[in-house]
């Protein structure tokens, strides 16, 4: 058996949140596909890994876990030494990638994420169009959001400080998606520092062979 | 020296960030922050805290925001000291981070909804939006009913053990219950009600609520 299994599909942003961190981190794994559009994940044997139905779940061993980002934190914070370190270099630097994963979570993700699922989700899955005062509405967050980045991009390298740390990293499948709506990647391209950001953690080596991998 | 906490006394986050300071034993001293009059928009503020939200701590010279963030903070630096909140284990500390993130994606923003619908929309001169109530009620429940089937095969959320992950509930429940008339979201659960009687009646929780 696996040591490591990832229970998920290629087109979650989540799943792909938690593969990002296993390349990251050089660690073998075992990726099984959930059959989303069957509504496998609201099932069982899903339901038993995850009793919100959400992909993805993580097995090590015995244990199983849920949520990308306790997943991603866990894998970081066990195998610490192994590939890139992602928790920070220095005590500083750690809280402050504390700080950025919650911003991620909490400021980042909800607009950017209504603005994937009007822009892309609704017309590519469900086909009803897409509803402009939403996309406009979370736009405008989203650029809000931007500015901030912007200004801390413009002091520090990465989000957290110096080094490349999970608070980068959990950006990185969204973003990769929002790149590909026209209007949406031009709120990250109009922005000198938040430009660079991006450009340099979407060609990181770990994340092209996962793009690569999963066609995503 | 003390740890400075801004933002006022009676909102979540602050609150969040209160009882963990007082589960820690760590003295801190609490600044307001005036919302109503958009404190947290001014300038000075902002330097603080960029997204202009509370809370925000200082311990000596590191600032941070995000109460969650505070939360992992404060449990790890000041770890041997008051109340362990994450763990003695990986495989512990990665359960508790699992149900922390639950919290986060899956509990808050509809609680976060029905508290701001029931307890401020009014207050604000906003009618309350009934769909939006029922919507996130009916959210909440099932979620609920997740954390019912959990507690009823573990004493807290994250194991056999008070954590962070029962921790950062207590803001929104309580107000849940006691100011929006929602306690049968909770009573109506054995396991849920036994847990919220339970981590609610600790002497951390009661303090916060003494804060002005």
């Amino acid at each position: 058996m696996a040591e490591r299994k990832v229970y998920g599909a290629p087109l979650s942003t989540a799943t792909m949140r938690a593969v990002a961190c296993l390349y990251e981190k050089d660690l073998d794994f075992e990726f099984v596909q959930v059959d989303m559009r069957a509504g496998a994940h609201k099932q069982e044997p899903f339901i038993s890994l995850n009793p919100f139905g959400q992909v993805p779940a993580y097995q090590e061993g015995d244990a199983t876990f849920f949520e990308s980002r306790a997943i991603s934190k866990s894998i970081a914070y066990k195998y610490l030494d192994k590939g890139t370190q992602l928790l920070g270099k220095s005590p500083e630097e750690s809280a402050q990638v504390g700080v950025w994963t919650e911003v991620e979570a909490h400021q980042f993700d909800p607009p950017a994420s209504k603005l994937l699922f009007e822009c892309l989700f609704k017309p590519k899955f469900i086909g009803t169009p897409t509803d402009e005062a939403v996309v406009a509405e979370n736009e405008a967050k989203l650029g809000k959001v931007l500015d901030v980045y912007e200004a801390r991009l413009a002091k520090s390298k990465y989000l957290a400080g110096p080094d490349f740390s999970l608070a980068d990293l959990h950006h990185l499948p969204v973003i990769h998606v929002l790149l590909k709506v026209p209007r949406v990647a031009a709120l990250f391209t109009s922005r000198e520092h938040v430009n660079a950001w991006v450009k340099d953690i979407t060609s990181r080596p770990a994340w092209r062979k996962l793009v690569d991998t999963y066609n995503f | 020296m003390v740890v400075k906490l801004h933002g006022p006394g009676f909102a979540a986050g602050p609150r969040r960030v209160a009882v963990c300071l007082f589960e820690k034993e760590v003295e801190f001293e609490l600044i307001n922050v005036d919302l109503f009059s958009g404190e947290h928009k001014n300038p000075d503020f902002l330097q603080l805290q960029p997204f202009g939200l509370v809370p925000v701590i200082q311990d000596g010279d590191l600032t941070l925001f995000e109460s969650r963030a505070i939360l992992r903070y404060c449990s790890e630096k000041y770890t041997g000291q008051g109340t362990e909140l994450h763990g003695k284990t990986i495989e512990e500390r990665a359960l508790v981070e699992q149900w922390l993130e639950v919290e986060s994606h899956n509990f808050n923003a509809p609680a976060l909804s029905l508290v701001f619908q029931l307890m401020y929309a009014s207050k604000l001169g906003i009618p309350q939006n009934e769909e939006e109530i029922k919507s996130s009620e009916e959210k909440l429940n099932k979620v609920l009913d997740v954390y019912e089937e959990r507690l009823s095969k573990s004493k807290y959320l994250g194991g056999d053990f008070f954590s962070l992950a029962d921790l950062t509930h207590l803001p929104l429940i309580h107000y849940l219950v006691h100011d929006c008339g929602k306690e049968s979201l909770v009573k109506s659960r054995q396991h849920v009600s036994l847990w919220w009687e339970d981590i609610s009646s600790r002497p951390s929780w009661k303090k916060v609520l003494e804060l002005k």
